[in-house]
């Protein structure tokens, strides 16, 4: 009997012990991959603060620590000769051009999915797939004619041509009506059509239904959308990069970019500070609704 | 899908029975009309044919949506398909029409904007009429000539100023001497015979307004007027050189004479599969493309696996529910996913930098050796394959980790009773259902790497060099980036459309195939329809 309970109890403890250990093992290896993917975020803090500016002689604590280089980057020094650093323009127009492609993107999707959720109309189901279907071909491929398009729009109307923010955002619009469409549609069609018709009841329109009633209760799928669709636009690169031209007119990764094409090695310690100071807003708004995003990111791919 | 419909007498009166509504929808819309007219008659004088085509589309689509009381629901989405048509449908056409002409350097005008260029040209005819000439100049080194006419009749000639007849003593123009030519004019010295012929500047200069009347100095003792050079006929589609009767003809955009001669500038012409043609027979533009989509299938293989490696490990570790500081690990490993693209590879690009990178300098002290990432073509891409897993792991971390929890615990317990290892459980259980859910991501993970444009150009910009490249072909360069070098970078080879709208087509068939091929494979289709 004891004898049992004795086999019992060794073994109940190696194997709590195997946990034990195996929980060890996996703290370690969490160790190796949590440096991995720090050290390159460690190494660019650290070379932020580095006043000696040059990727050569930078260690992870800098020797010549400082401000310097935030410094040069809030145009606080006179003699920085690096000319053509336009970095708080840069982090505005981006910030601006972001903002005003989420505001009107999600207007439109909202509002499209409005009609693909509550309306019946023929073709509908039609567009729905079309939608889908034209995301297999990602405007980068169309990149010379999207160029093409707005050069000759600039050609008519100089406020939206080439190297202008008009144009650019107007670009990023083309791409309002995709899968946004079919997340806020899923999202509309779990709210109960009763509320509608409560609305329809009073002699509300289709627009104050929408306004009044859904509207309000959208509001988690909005901030899905919205971030997402704003964290896309600021990081863009591509098409900002060929459709500005001027170094005023940048967006902030084009800036960057530019900034750090020729010397690199000698603007380190900026690029380092800029690029810091840029990437803050995006770590921020991830962590802190890291789960919302996931959401977010799962259900518009993967089917439950 | 409750059978809910609402009934269309309720959608007709919302839109018909307010009258002042109404009234303000068809003022707003004549009014954008009238914008979109004068918009479609300025591209038309410009001559940008397709744009016309396609605003003109818009435009009526927009005033269909607007006026007719049963496309009420599509007033809804009328911004965005406006949008959706012109940014996103149109530049797919547009795409696939420049592939098939010779748009590019040398070929950037319409026929219709080359042709009055063409004509610009002018030359001096050696024989026919022509005039006895005086020159003067002044103190700021400008000339101005006097001419007679075979008939007698007196003109002042000054470069970039109309040619004005004149006669002597006329205010500003000295007396006649002898022969009738003033003495000097205002300002200017006369020049005598022997200095005028002798002046080197002379004989280049262009009196009078050019495209207008022009007269340039033929010998010492006459000048003739300018004769347009090359004139256009319309019916046989030819230019005729007027000099030397030399016939040109339209041969793909250029006219062409039968010796070769080329007449500048040409224009955009359809050219059929001549750029199609081009990459098979050319050996400098074939090389390289065959090298780019080897690499271009390579890549995103080796990415997507290795992410999907990582971030499924990594999934499974920390899942458990016994695990300390998960969230802290979580939190920490979804680090490189919140970093702006840009931002994160230029960082890996300065600590990959082979003389003064952190990576570099710490491999030369431990093991004193350390690859050329940037001029050693493997090297370079290894470099970008770590790069994209510190990239990409993180969002496939997050996926497999949702794909984990939807798997129930009680299919391990069964599988443990029947003896079944660590190893076979993953292999037969966790995988399979792991990736039943992730499979379509994986895909469509693949064709977003098979255009990872932001890595490639961003790390490396697609070098280093492939020698003997006829165009800016680099060992690391995927599709999507020669396309755009083709495009915007053209390095002194001229800006090549038509070459990179051929690419953009292959890229289009590949991306297109793969996502076809992803939808069949989720019977995403048979989902959707019953979802819609």
């Amino acid at each position: 009997m004891s004898s049992v309970t004795q086999t019992y109890q060794t073994l109940r403890s190696s194997q709590r012990f195997r946990k034990r250990f195996s929980i060890g093992v996996r703290l370690a290896i969490a160790l190796v991959l949590i440096f991995f993917s720090i050290f390159p975020v460690l190494w660019i803090v650290s070379a932020s603060f580095d006043n000696s500016q040059s990727l050569a002689t930078q260690t992870l604590i800098p020797a010549n620590a400082g401000l310097n280089n935030y410094r040069d980057l809030f145009g606080l020094n006179p003699d920085y000769e690096f000319g053509n650093l336009y970095y708080w323009k840069w982090v505005w127009n981006s910030i601006k051009v972001a903002a005003i492609t989420t505001i009107l993107s999600i207007s439109i999707t909202t509002m499209a999915a409005y009609a693909f959720s509550r309306l019946r109309f023929t073709g509908r189901v039609t567009m729905l797939k079309g939608i889908l279907l034209i995301q297999v071909f990602p405007n980068l491929l169309a990149l010379v004619a999207i160029y093409l398009l707005v050069f000759q729009f600039g050609q008519i109307i100089p406020a939206i041509g080439l190297n202008t923010h008009a144009g650019l955002i107007l670009v990023y619009l083309g791409g309002s009506m995709g899968l946004n469409i079919w997340l806020m549609k899923g999202f509309m069609d779990t709210i109960p059509r009763a509320i509608d018709e409560s609305g329809m009841m009073d002699g509300a329109t289709h627009f104050q239904i929408f306004s009044r009633l859904l509207l309000p209760l959208l509001r988690p799928m909005l901030v899905v959308i919205g971030i997402l669709s704003f964290i896309g636009t600021y990081g863009d690169f591509i098409l900002a990069r060929i459709l500005l031209n001027d170094v005023d007119k940048y967006t902030l990764m084009v800036g960057l970019q530019i900034f750090t094409a020729g010397q690199f090695d000698k603007k380190w310690g900026v690029f380092a500070a800029g690029a810091l100071i840029g990437a803050l807003p995006i770590l921020i708004i991830y962590l802190a609704l890291q789960d919302q995003i996931a959401g977010g990111l799962t259900s518009g791919a993967v089917k439950e | 899908m409750s059978g809910y419909v609402i009934e269309e007498k309720k959608t007709g009166r919302s839109s018909r029975g307010a009258p002042l509504s109404r009234i303000i929808t068809i003022i707003l819309m004549a009014l954008f009309d009238l914008g979109a007219i004068w918009f479609i008659q300025s591209a038309i004088t410009l001559g940008f044919t397709q744009l016309v085509i396609i605003i003109g589309f818009i435009t009526i689509m927009l005033n269909l949506i607007f006026l007719l009381p049963k496309a009420y629901p599509y007033r809804w989405m009328a911004v965005g398909l406006s949008f959706l048509i012109l940014f996103t449908i149109y530049p797919i056409i547009f795409t696939i029409y420049v592939a098939f002409t010779n748009y590019g350097d040398g070929h950037l005008l319409t026929k219709e904007q080359a042709i009055p260029l063409i004509q610009k040209a002018t030359f001096l005819p050696e024989e026919g009429r022509s005039y006895s000439w005086t020159a003067y100049k002044n103190e700021a080194g400008d000339y101005a000539l006097w001419l007679v006419s075979p008939e007698g009749q007196t003109y002042i000639a000054r470069p970039g100023e109309e040619i004005v007849p004149a006669q002597p003593g006329d205010p500003g123009i000295g007396e006649a001497d002898s022969n009738g030519i003033p003495v000097s004019l205002d300002g200017y010295q006369r020049l005598n015979g022997l200095v005028a012929a002798t002046d080197q500047n002379l004989p280049n200069i262009k009196f009078g307004v050019e495209g207008d009347q022009t007269i340039q100095i033929r010998s010492p003792s006459e000048a003739a007027e300018l004769q347009i050079r090359y004139l256009y006929d319309e019916e046989t589609d030819t230019v005729i050189d007027q000099s030397t009767g030399t016939v040109f003809y339209n041969v793909n955009g250029t006219f062409t004479s039968r010796t070769g001669e080329t007449i500048k500038p040409g224009f955009r012409a359809v050219v059929g599969l001549q750029n199609f043609k081009d990459f098979t027979t050319s050996p400098a533009l074939r090389g390289p493309l065959v090298r780019i989509m080897v690499w271009n299938f390579i890549f995103p293989t080796i990415s997507v696996l290795s992410t999907f490696a990582l971030g499924l490990t990594i999934a499974i570790l920390y899942n458990d529910k016994d695990m300390p500081f998960k969230k802290v690990i979580r939190s920490f490993l979804l680090i490189p996913y919140t970093i702006p693209g840009l931002i994160s590879i230029i960082m890996w690009r300065g600590m990959m930098n082979p003389e003064f990178g952190v990576i570099n300098r710490a491999l030369e002290n431990l093991i004193g050796w350390a690859p050329a990432w940037t001029t050693e073509p493997t090297a370079a891409q290894a470099a970008i394959l770590i790069v994209n897993l510190w990239l990409g792991y993180p969002y496939f971390m997050l996926i497999s980790s949702g794909a984990l929890q939807a798997i129930p615990t009680d299919v391990y317990e069964a599988a443990m009773i029947d003896g079944s290892s660590g190893w076979q459980s993953f292999r037969r259980i966790t995988l399979p259902l792991v990736l039943v859910a992730v499979g379509p991501l994986l895909i469509a993970s693949y064709v977003y790497n098979f255009n990872n444009f932001n890595l490639i150009y961003l790390f490396i910009q697609g070098g280093p060099p492939i020698v003997g490249a006829a165009t800016q072909a680099g060992h690391t360069d995927i599709l999507i980036s020669y396309v755009y070098k083709l495009a915007f970078e053209s390095g002194g080879r001229g800006v090549q459309y038509g070459l990179a709208s051929a690419i953009s087509i292959i890229v289009f068939l590949i991306v297109g195939a793969l996502t076809l091929f992803q939808y069949r494979f989720t019977n995403m289709w048979e989902e959707v329809s019953q979802n819609v």
